[in-house]
């Protein structure tokens, strides 16, 4: 087979590997206090290109190579790169999705009026915590910019994940997003004993799921004789029966669902998200997920879809798992970020309602509630990062108390987002429940569905306490204070916000673009 | 030009509310300029009207499709017809008459702008309601009305009277409108249609049984709004509110919006013989109920209100006669609308000029002191009581034969309200203008202005000539009848001596208070030791005694054994419900311990899982 590389296609993950590339550079030949301004005209730059880029390139695929057959739009189907990355619909949506949580990530990264000291990152990385080093960096005001190289590679990794087309080329993918990401975890201003444990804790466990992922590979590749999906699915229709062929299935399964943190398998989730430097939360929440979903759905629905009836129970299963344990364990959570991660691990209940349906429905309806999602996530943790006390961001619940009264606008803010997660009409999260939920009653998933309004119910609960506290309990001597940030951070806010009601009231165009977004290539 | 009518005194009131403080010098010239113009508009259509012949009246003006759900289509359209424009010329007639009555009657009062923001709102919904050309935009103006009724009812809101009074027309209201949204629904169902032509051409298609239910529906919307017995218990203490909304609101226009609902829904009612039958009977318990109360009152507004109820039932009555009636019942709408608004005009003309005391007995003798009113006043009262040619003469006179010609016991009872109606309002009349002077200390009753006096005038012309202006000129019966159809009452007694008979039951009534309250002195204080019936009659006929104790202490008992359900049922179990979720989160919190190893642990006992459903699958 002759290799060849489209690299026109390619172009939006190229232009992000290489922005990361030129950023190492720049921290290595340009002077200290030249290198923001560099940096960031580099990171917002080369998104604005690449999103850019995959628009035009979007439109133009699809005047030119749609196709509808039996009513279902086709949408836009390509390999390249020898057949290990797919260009398609599904695949260019969540790359779209991805650079717009990338963007607004990168504000809440940028932001320096938030706190005192400078940003959310320590001083030097490598200085211990509570050395005398750390002590005389952050007096000195010192403020590294070693992170937007490592921003840069974890987007680079996460457009590549949903699109990657064989196991290998998911697997480099998937280190690529993870490692720069392991890093940043550690790399918290404040309290960094937590935000390096949650580093570790995020790498062993990774690198423990990843494990899982390529035995789970070389088990697949031993029957199919093959990494690429579609070598695997035609493959696996002639030896449907063997058990190896399970075990990579459940293997490959552990890895990714550890990715989208399904129970159980998300046990990370709320010690990284509470030690984690708050905008890292808010940009790994969203980007995680989204990539890894794409990920998963592509390698469920293209390279196991002829199995669907092997792995759908064990889907059940998960799906039922995560959302009443995300939801039950939220209950009783007292750390604002804490509370909000297990809410992720309820959320991520509900798109496997989505996987598990099976249908171009299922599909279309998780394209749509990740965007939904991602919107709401970095909204929701760009306002945790702006109501603080004086040691820091105020994430012990009862700090929030009276917020409504002291700071309306941002509680109401916030309020928005907790609906939006909840799922009330009139904001996002609403559309998306109610997509992906009609995806399931149709894919035949019916006491998924039920269970997920269960929980839905359950974690009401803990998002309206979230409310109460704000607007019906009077302030105390502890309720934190809202800091005013910079434009970075207001304009993610309200972008979010904005993006959350819209999502809500007039989803119409976006359903129909996810729809239009057509099915996997094989 | 349809939705004008409407646009004019909407507008009205959007400005009036939402200006504020800054409309308060000219706010309430501009909600007369309002309803003025309507009442132009609505001239200039009913001149253009007149110009047609009587097929191409009316005229139908589509706005927007409002409702378009699956077979559910509800258009936002208005009608004019021979039946709307009466109603028009009346809202807005009458109104605006009372718009310029009460600058005068409200110039002391602090939140005027307000009060007219609510009467410009009130001529809004009610033009709606008579305009609208189906039954489901219909209802948004009845409840716009009823919105009215109740800022106006309780604008006093300062006196807990007048909150209360609200909160109770507000709540007996809501009775009735329950009515009316089960007939909506009902009509829906039966016929697929909500629109005042869909539903007549519809109507001979439907079952008995509908048409009897719908017809039932209709009839307890028409209660409540029209305060016809059982629901007639808010109208009396509605006399809360200040003068000119009695006038307009409690006599003139939004009671009678019951009888144009059972006029409007005629086609239910000409298949239906059981509803109107219903009709007839609540009319004629309401029109005898009424007038007893209004033999004992002493408060000069709510004697006029037990006159309202009365003559509404009146009017209820002729409606449920059928073809034979509709127009009869639109007729002394029309007439009482007139004469009505000058009595209420009147009693608030001499409250301005006693302080504001309704207690009758401490009036006396004010004919001197009040010449205008007292005209305007006596004028209304002839009208009122039927004495030809005043204008209740002809409409009432007309009922009375119709419902002979239906019944004989219908027809004694529309006879025997005719002399008691003619009693209390000689009672009336010799309590406040004749006898001796009973005046309070420090009273010193004086006329009105002319801002007040003018609109009172005007009325007094329509006492005395609307009802021949209506029958002569105006050729009702003919005008009405492509609207609502219209038959000549069987002729059992004739009107040759029906007539002489009805006036002598009138005169005797006359006659009786007369001599009882005219010729004697009137006790300052109500004497103790009464009849069993004028005690009743006092006590409105025990209407609130009888709602207490049939629905309110029930009702009581009902919601304290539904909130103890609540509480300890219900509550209970999601408490529990809440309290084991809760448990279960402590309890999965232990697992979540922080130590690496045990959530490596946990992910390979997942990873295990996975196989186990996977070879299960497989099994």
């Amino acid at each position: 087979m002759k290799t060849s590389i489209e690299y026109a296609a390619l172009a939006p993950i190229e232009i992000l590997l290489t922005a990361g590339v030129l950023s190492i550079l720049i921290e290595a030949f340009v002077p200290r206090i030249h290198r923001r301004t560099l940096q960031l005209f580099l990171v917002f730059g080369s998104i604005v290109v690449a999103f850019g880029y995959l628009v035009a390139s979007a439109t133009q695929i699809l005047n030119g190579n749609a196709s509808v057959t039996g009513g279902q739009t086709q949408g836009i189907r390509e390999l390249a790169a020898s057949g290990s990355v797919a260009i398609d619909g599904p695949g260019l949506f969540t790359q779209g999705t991805l650079l717009i949580v990338a963007f607004i990530g990168a504000m809440l990264f940028a932001e320096r009026s938030v706190d005192p000291q400078g940003d959310a990152f320590a001083a030097r990385a490598s200085t211990l915590p509570g050395s005398e080093d750390e002590r005389q960096f952050t007096a000195q005001g010192w403020t590294q910019t070693e992170v937007w190289p490592l921003f840069l590679f974890a987007v680079g990794g996460m457009l590549l994940f949903p699109v990657s087309n064989d196991l290998l080329t998911m697997f480099v993918a998937l280190e690529v997003l993870s490692l720069p990401l392991y890093l940043l975890a550690g790399m918290a201003r404040r309290r960094r004993l937590l935000s390096q444990e949650a580093s570790l804790k995020y790498f062993v466990l990774g690198a423990f799921s990843s494990a899982f992922f390529l035995f789970g590979s070389a088990l697949i590749y031993s029957i199919a004789g093959s990494v690429e999906f579609g070598t695997i699915a035609t493959a696996l229709t002639n030896t449907l029966q063997d058990p190896i062929l399970l075990a990579g299935i459940g293997l490959i399964a552990v890895g990714l669902l550890f990715k989208v943190g399904a129970v159980p398998f998300h046990q990370w989730t709320p010690d990284v998200y509470q030690g984690s430097p708050t905008p890292l939360v808010a940009f790994m929440g969203a980007g995680t997920k989204i990539a890894a979903f794409g990920a998963l759905f592509r390698t469920f629905y293209v390279a196991f879809g002829g199995m669907r009836w092997e792995w759908r129970p064990m889907m059940w299963v998960v799906a039922i798992l995560t959302m009443l344990i995300g939801s039950i364990l939220a209950v009783t959570q007292s750390d604002i970020k804490r509370m909000l991660a297990y809410s992720s691990v309820a959320h991520t209940g509900f798109i496997l309602i989505a996987l598990t349906a099976t249908s171009p429905a299922g599909l279309s309806s998780s394209l749509f509630y990740l965007l939904a999602y991602g919107f709401t996530t970095l909204g929701l943790f760009a306002v945790v990062s702006i109501v603080r006390d004086s040691s820091g961001e105020a994430t012990h619940l009862s700090q929030w108390a009276g917020l409504g009264k002291k700071s309306p606008l941002v509680a109401s803010t916030f309020a928005l987002f907790l609906f939006a997660l909840a799922g009330i009409p009139l904001t996002s999260g609403f559309t998306a429940k109610f997509a992906v939920f009609a995806a399931g009653v149709a894919g035949g998933v019916t006491p998924l569905v039920i269970v997920a309004v269960i929980s839905s119910a359950i974690a009401a609960f803990f998002y309206a306490r979230v409310v109460v506290l704000m607007f019906f309990t009077p302030e105390n001597e502890n309720t934190a204070d809202v800091v005013v940030p910079s434009y970075f951070t207001k304009v993610a806010i309200a972008v979010s916000a904005t993006a959350t009601l819209v999502l809500g009231i007039a989803p119409q165009p976006v359903l129909d673009a996810v729809v239009n977004a057509g099915l996997f290539v094989r | 030009m349809t939705a004008a009518l409407i646009g004019l005194p909407l507008f009205g009131a959007t400005v009036l509310l939402l200006g504020g403080r800054r409309t308060n010098a000219w706010g309430h010239l501009f909600a007369v300029a309002m309803s003025a113009s309507a009442f132009f508009v609505g001239v200039a259509t009913f001149v253009s009207m007149l110009g047609r012949s009587s097929e191409d009246r009316a005229v139908h003006q589509h706005l927007f499709d409002w409702i378009a759900v699956g077979s559910f289509h509800v258009p936002f359209d208005l009608q004019v017809d021979q039946l709307s424009i009466a109603f028009v010329l009346l809202i807005t007639g009458v109104g605006t008459l009372i718009h310029i009555y009460s600058i005068g009657y409200m110039s002391h009062d602090e939140n005027r702008r307000k009060f007219f923001a609510y009467l410009n709102l009130f001529v809004a919904a009610m033009l709606l309601l008579v305009l609208a050309n189906n039954y489901f935009l219909l209802y948004v103006g009845w409840e716009g009305v009823g919105l009215a009724s109740y800022l106006l009812i309780s604008f006093w809101q300062h006196k807990p009277s007048a909150a209360v009074a609200g909160k109770k027309a507000f709540v007996v209201n809501r009775v009735g409108d329950v009515g009316l949204s089960l007939a909506v629904m009902l009509m829906f169902v039966t016929f697929g249609t909500v629109t005042f032509d869909g539903v007549a051409k519809e109507a001979s298609k439907g079952d008995s049984t509908s048409l009897k239910l719908i017809g039932f529906a209709l009839l307890l919307a028409a209660c409540g709004k029209s305060a016809q017995f059982p629901l007639q218990s808010w109208l009396l203490d509605a006399m809360e509110g200040p003068t000119p909304v009695s006038a307009l609101i409690h006599a003139a226009t939004m009671v009678t919006a019951g009888v144009y609902l059972i006029v409007r829904a005629h086609a239910i009612f000409d298949l239906s013989e059981t509803a109107r039958t219903a009709v007839v009977v609540i009319g004629a318990i309401t029109l005898l109920l009424g007038a007893f109360i209004g033999t004992a009152k002493d408060d000069i507004k709510k004697g006029l209100a037990g006159s309202t109820m009365s003559q509404i039932g009146y009017m209820i009555l002729a409606a449920g006669l059928g073809p034979v009636g509709y127009v009869f019942a639109i007729f002394h709408l029309l007439t009482h609308g007139m004469f009505k608004a000058g009595l209420f005009l009147g009693a608030g003309s001499v409250m301005h000029g006693v302080n504001d005391d309704v207690n009758m007995r401490h009036y006396g003798a004010l004919r001197t002191a009040m010449k205008i009113t007292y005209v305007t006043f006596g004028l209304g009262f002839l009208a009122i009581i039927g004495i030809p040619p005043f204008a209740g003469f002809w409409s009432k006179d007309e009922i009375i034969h119709a419902a002979f010609g239906q019944n004989i016991f219908i027809g004694l009872a529309t006879l025997i309200g005719a002399g008691v109606t003619a009693f209390y309002m000689t009672r009336m009349m010799a309590m406040t203008f004749f006898g001796e002077a009973r005046w309070e200390k420090g009273v010193h009753p004086h006329e009105s202005p002319l801002v007040m006096t003018a609109p009172m005038m005007i009325l007094a012309v329509g006492s005395v000539f609307g009802g021949m202006a209506l029958k002569f000129l105006g050729n009702i019966d003919s005008w009405l009848e492509p609207v609502v159809g219209h038959a000549n009452p069987a002729n059992d007694v004739s009107n040759t001596i029906l007539i002489p008979v009805t006036l002598a039951v009138v005169l005797a009534g006359a006659g009786y208070a007369w001599v009882t309250y005219g010729q004697r002195p009137v006790p300052v204080v109500a004497p103790a030791e009464v009849s069993l019936l004028t005690r009743a009659a006092r006590n409105d006929a025990y209407g609130d005694a009888i709602n207490e104790a049939v629905f309110m202490r029930p009702g009581l008992h009902l919601t304290r054994a539904l909130v103890w359900f609540d509480s300890k049922g219900i509550d209970g179990f999601i408490a529990g419900l809440a309290g084991f979720i809760a448990a279960l989160s402590a309890r999965g919190r232990k697992i979540q311990n922080g130590y690496t190893r045990s959530y490596a642990l946990t992910m390979l006992g997942g990873a295990a899982l996975i196989a186990f459903v996977l070879f299960l699958v497989r099994l």
